[in-house]
């Protein structure tokens, strides 16, 4: 087995493209669940009605500037949809409704019904072609070192993917160091106290979840124009969990942490994967494993890794300890 | 205000329940709150006198942290008006009604654990433009910033919590913590501030320390109302007592009537104490 090429295939991961879409994807998480508290279990809601709100509006004749547009006040209207009737109500209800709602959107664009509109089952592709058709990139294959490489049309969306994370994470960290996040985090500490405080929770709640939604959608669109393809069984549950992952991997109310976390998540699926397939390839396992359990393994043993980290840096990579401790008290 | 000496003031009050306050800062009218078939809250008139401690007593149930709880925004009330400084209040939201200056602290003291004590005060700033999503984004919250920080850092000096500025709020003791949420509550500039049982769970030595913060911010001008049911506590502090039984106000006078008041001993003791002490 050749240590070396796995290693470099899962640094080729670990910077790409769908990292760079799930590290954005988490820091949507990040401001609802790490500065706000909101547990919203239907990330992956967000990211859906991005990516389709542009697919769609293309797909119909729509310039695709405005389909950026579409998606982004397609999470706007989401975030108030999922918001108005929760957000006034204990935190598990949030939770249950979103989960909810982002299983009723996926099931929904995948309706015969709606197929003249969504193309049901079968998705819609070939929308962004606007978007590679400004790529700066000549043809080719970037290198960057050995069998780590790209194509120019994967270097431009991954530049694109990460100047939105550093330049949306900059953002945010005005934002949360302003009086503005102050009020974010006191709402996650005690959301009493806030409204003892003259604070408008409510309100607050409500300005999080869409703006974190708005990223979400941003992430959606990434992963959308990667594959040139939207197909409603991409957005399964699971995704938002993923998310979840890369946030407390890095640790949650961090500026930093959803991206560390995205890279480590990567490099550690493309790790295991390309480590694994190099094992059984060398008949490490006998029998016992084969190519189509590598899959699944591999995500037992990123779950294994997650599980370690909860017990020995509950905090996450960037979080306090100290911090964390004081939950117990 | 100060100057005027409010306790004087309360000394012509007749020492009735429901009576009117020379000058009230928070006057309630019929009242009423009921859980199910338990009427939890149930009064018909009820004053506090402006720049004067007030303090709320009675035995566990008897209505207190519902009253706060509804005065403040915090519950509903099933009926009843209340004004504050002649402004109504009744049908303001929580967030609201600590805006119009009626401020309150909780029983179980709400520290923002995972925040600064200089954040925990900042936060409670009243009229921060840097609350508002797009101005947050602008330099121009931090004028007002600095001008908080200073006054911050002048109550928390009084509060002797200045060395712990930059600890997180959790990390504080049972006692600390009161005094932060004091102080905190001070930030957001009341003209009523509004304290849930201020001396649960503190330890006596820091007790007087904290009576003695009360009693210098009624010398100020502060009105405050209190809640609590230890009642040597309100016999050194009060200026007036408002004694509340089954959620009905049965007493209310200067701390020394009250204490002698065998309505009050009766509320506290049960009203056969007396045949009933040989069990």
């Amino acid at each position: 087995m050749d240590l070396g090429s796995v290693f470099q295939d899962a640094m080729r991961e670990a910077v790409g493209v769908r990292a760079a879409a799930y590290a954005l994807a988490a820091v949507g998480l990040n401001v609802h669940f790490g500065y706000t508290g909101l547990l919203n279990f239907g990330h992956v809601g967000f990211m859906m009605v991005g990516a389709y709100g542009t697919a769609m509006t293309v797909e119909h004749g729509g310039p695709f500037w405005l389909g950026l547009l579409v998606g982004v006040l397609a999470a706007v209207a989401l975030g108030l949809l999922l918001g108005l009737p929760t957000l006034r109500l204990r935190a598990d209800y949030l939770a249950i409704v979103t989960i909810a709602v982002a299983e009723i959107l996926r099931l929904t664009a995948r309706s015969n019904v709606l197929e003249p509109f969504t193309r049901g089952v079968f998705g819609i592709t070939n929308f962004a072609d606007s978007f590679y058709a400004v790529n700066p990139f000549s043809p080719g294959r970037y290198h960057v070192w050995g069998t780590w490489s790209y194509d120019e049309r994967t270097i431009w969306v991954m530049m694109v993917g990460w100047s939105a994370v550093i330049i949306i994470s900059l953002l945010l960290l005005m934002l949360m160091r302003s009086p503005w996040g102050r009020v974010l985090r006191s709402i996650r500490e005690d959301e009493d106290a806030a409204r003892s405080l003259g604070k408008n929770v409510f309100s607050y709640k409500l300005q999080s979840l869409v703006l974190g939604g708005v990223i979400g959608a941003f992430a959606g669109m990434l992963l959308a124009f990667d594959t040139q393809a939207v197909n409603p069984d991409t957005y399964l549950p699971i995704l938002t969990f993923y998310a979840y992952a890369v946030v407390i991997l890095g640790g949650p109310g961090r500026i930093m942490s959803p991206i560390v976390g995205a890279v480590i998540f990567w490099f550690l699926l493309e790790f295991t994967d390309g480590g694994l397939r190099g094992a059984v390839d060398a008949g490490w396992f006998g029998g016992i494993l084969d190519g189509a359990g590598i899959g699944a393994v591999r995500f037992a043993l990123v779950g294994l890794g997650l599980m370690l980290l909860m017990i020995f840096r509950p905090q996450g990579i960037f979080g306090n300890k100290e911090e964390v401790l004081l939950d117990e008290r | 205000m100060s100057a005027d000496a409010p306790p004087q003031w309360l000394s012509e009050v007749p020492p009735q329940p429901g009576v009117c306050k020379p000058v009230p800062i928070l006057v309630v009218s019929q009242l009423r709150k009921s859980f199910g078939g338990l009427q939890a809250v149930d009064i018909d008139h009820l004053e506090v006198q402006r720049g004067a401690i007030t303090a709320l007593i009675g035995p566990n149930g008897a209505g207190k942290t519902t009253l706060f709880n509804v005065l403040t925004g915090f519950d509903r009330a099933d009926a009843g008006v209340w004004n504050l400084d002649d402004r109504p209040v009744t049908s303001l939201r929580a967030h609201q009604v600590a805006r119009s200056g009626m401020v309150r602290t909780f029983q179980l003291t709400k520290a923002l654990s995972r925040m600064t004590v200089l954040d925990n005060m900042l936060l409670a700033a009243p009229g921060q433009s840097g609350e508002h999503f797009f101005q947050a984004l602008l330099p121009g919250w931090r004028r007002q910033e600095s001008a908080n920080r200073q006054r911050a850092e002048i109550l928390l000096e009084r509060f002797q919590l200045d060395t712990m500025r930059d600890e997180f709020a959790g990390s504080l003791s049972g006692g600390q913590r009161k005094l932060l949420e004091m102080a905190r509550a001070l930030m957001a500039e009341p003209s009523l501030l509004m304290l849930d049982e201020p001396m649960a769970g503190i330890n006596p030595a820091l007790t007087d320390s904290l009576l003695a913060h009360i009693a210098e911010l009624r010398d100020e001008g502060l009105t405050v109302l209190f809640v609590e049911h230890d009642m040597d506590v309100v016999m050194d502090i009060s200026d007036w007592v408002v004694v509340m039984a089954s959620g009905a106000i049965i007493a209310e006078g200067p701390p020394a009537v009250v204490g002698s008041n065998p309505d009050v001993v009766d509320a506290y003791l049960g009203r056969h104490h007396g045949e009933a002490s040989h069990i």
